[in-house]
């Protein structure tokens, strides 16, 4: 839910990394903590286990600028990438704007990105919302890997496997290092930004 | 949905913060949605403490609702953390609203159940009539 406070002239919104346990979502978050200004990058909480594992969720507020005047306030949060952790990502997808999907570019790890897709689309339908409606941005994370000699999925196997239905905007990424970390952010920001401000100016508020 | 509050709404919901609990020696309130949006908030913590303590009484929330289901309940309404110092209080103001009051042990806690009620009354229709007229759908 998208609320705006027209005391402070201030947009707030939900914007949600999802994606198979392990890819890459935390570490998104973290790189964007680590990397931008205290000004704009407000404290994070994380909440996960002994062994590094998202257990309920992280959370980082950001202020990114104005739009018609209106200060934004994006909150990012991840969800529990575990299969068992469902009814938790339920509960971060509550009032959701927008969603980075953080794909993992393993190939041992393609039916789970699949899996994963198909979990969000359904929790999504739970929300009442449809996964072509919402802001959404693919990330293909790990594509550093490519120098390695561990196997991973091709570009053109991702958007096959992920985004042949749903011909959103993707990005290779290697949320470790931070390459495509801010293309992905701003992009599902922008989106985000822009179904506000339509409603705005048409005035549906 | 969307929800847009305007500076009136927004102005009467901090009063009635204040009257309710502040005054009462509270030294934090905000209103929460289910989703973690902070919606209105008074007292003397800084916004970069409020914004993840709203976060987290949203979460809070929504893992004890989880709890009550298991045990057959619909949710717990009322929940209350204690601690050496400081204490928590969150109420539920409607299905989409939290109330969470953040106080010292100087401040009796029957006080704090006896302000949330009252503000939650007070708080309900302005947020189900902005609700009603302003709000945008996904």
């Amino acid at each position: 839910m998208a609320f705006i406070d027209m005391k402070r002239n201030e947009i707030q919104a939900k914007l949600v990394y999802y994606g198979p346990g392990r890819g890459g979502k935390t570490t998104n978050v973290l790189h964007i903590h680590k990397t931008m200004s205290r000004q704009i990058c407000g404290k994070i909480v994380t909440i996960d286990t002994k062994g590094d594992r998202t257990l309920f969720f992280d959370f980082l507020p950001l202020s990114i600028g104005k739009v018609m005047g209106l200060s934004v306030r994006i909150q990012l949060y991840t969800v529990p990438g575990q299969v068992l952790y469902n009814d938790t990502r339920k509960l971060v997808l509550r009032g959701v704007d927008g969603v980075v999907f953080v794909a993992d570019s393993l190939k041992v790890q393609q039916q789970q990105n699949i899996e994963s897709l198909r979990n969000l689309v359904e929790n999504l339908k739970d929300e009442k919302i449809s996964v072509h409606d919402i802001p959404l941005v693919l990330q293909y994370n790990k594509r550093d890997l490519a120098s390695s000699s561990i196997p991973i999925l091709s570009h053109d196997e991702m958007e096959h496997d992920l985004n042949r239905d749903l011909g959103v905007p993707s990005f290779p990424a290697s949320a470790l290092k931070g390459d495509g970390v801010y293309e992905t952010l701003r992009e599902v920001s922008k989106k985000m930004i822009r179904r506000v401000t339509h409603k705005l100016r048409d005035g549906n508020y | 949905m969307n929800l847009v509050l305007s500076r009136d709404s927004i102005h009467t919901l901090e009063k009635i913060l204040e009257n309710e609990l502040l005054c009462n020696g509270v030294e934090h309130a905000f209103i929460i949605d289910t989703a973690g949006t902070l919606i209105s908030e008074g007292g003397k913590l800084p916004m970069e403490d409020i914004l993840p303590l709203a976060a987290l009484s949203a979460a809070n929330f929504g893992a004890t609702e989880k709890m009550a289901q298991m045990i057959g309940e619909k949710d717990f309404s009322l929940l209350f953390h204690k601690g050496t110092n400081h204490n928590i209080h969150f109420s539920r103001i409607n299905k989409d609203f939290i109330l969470v009051t953040l106080f010292g042990n100087d401040v009796a806690i029957g006080l704090i159940r006896h302000g949330s009620n009252k503000a939650a009354e007070k708080i309900i229709p302005i947020l189900t009539s902005q609700e009603e007229c302003l709000c945008g759908l996904h």
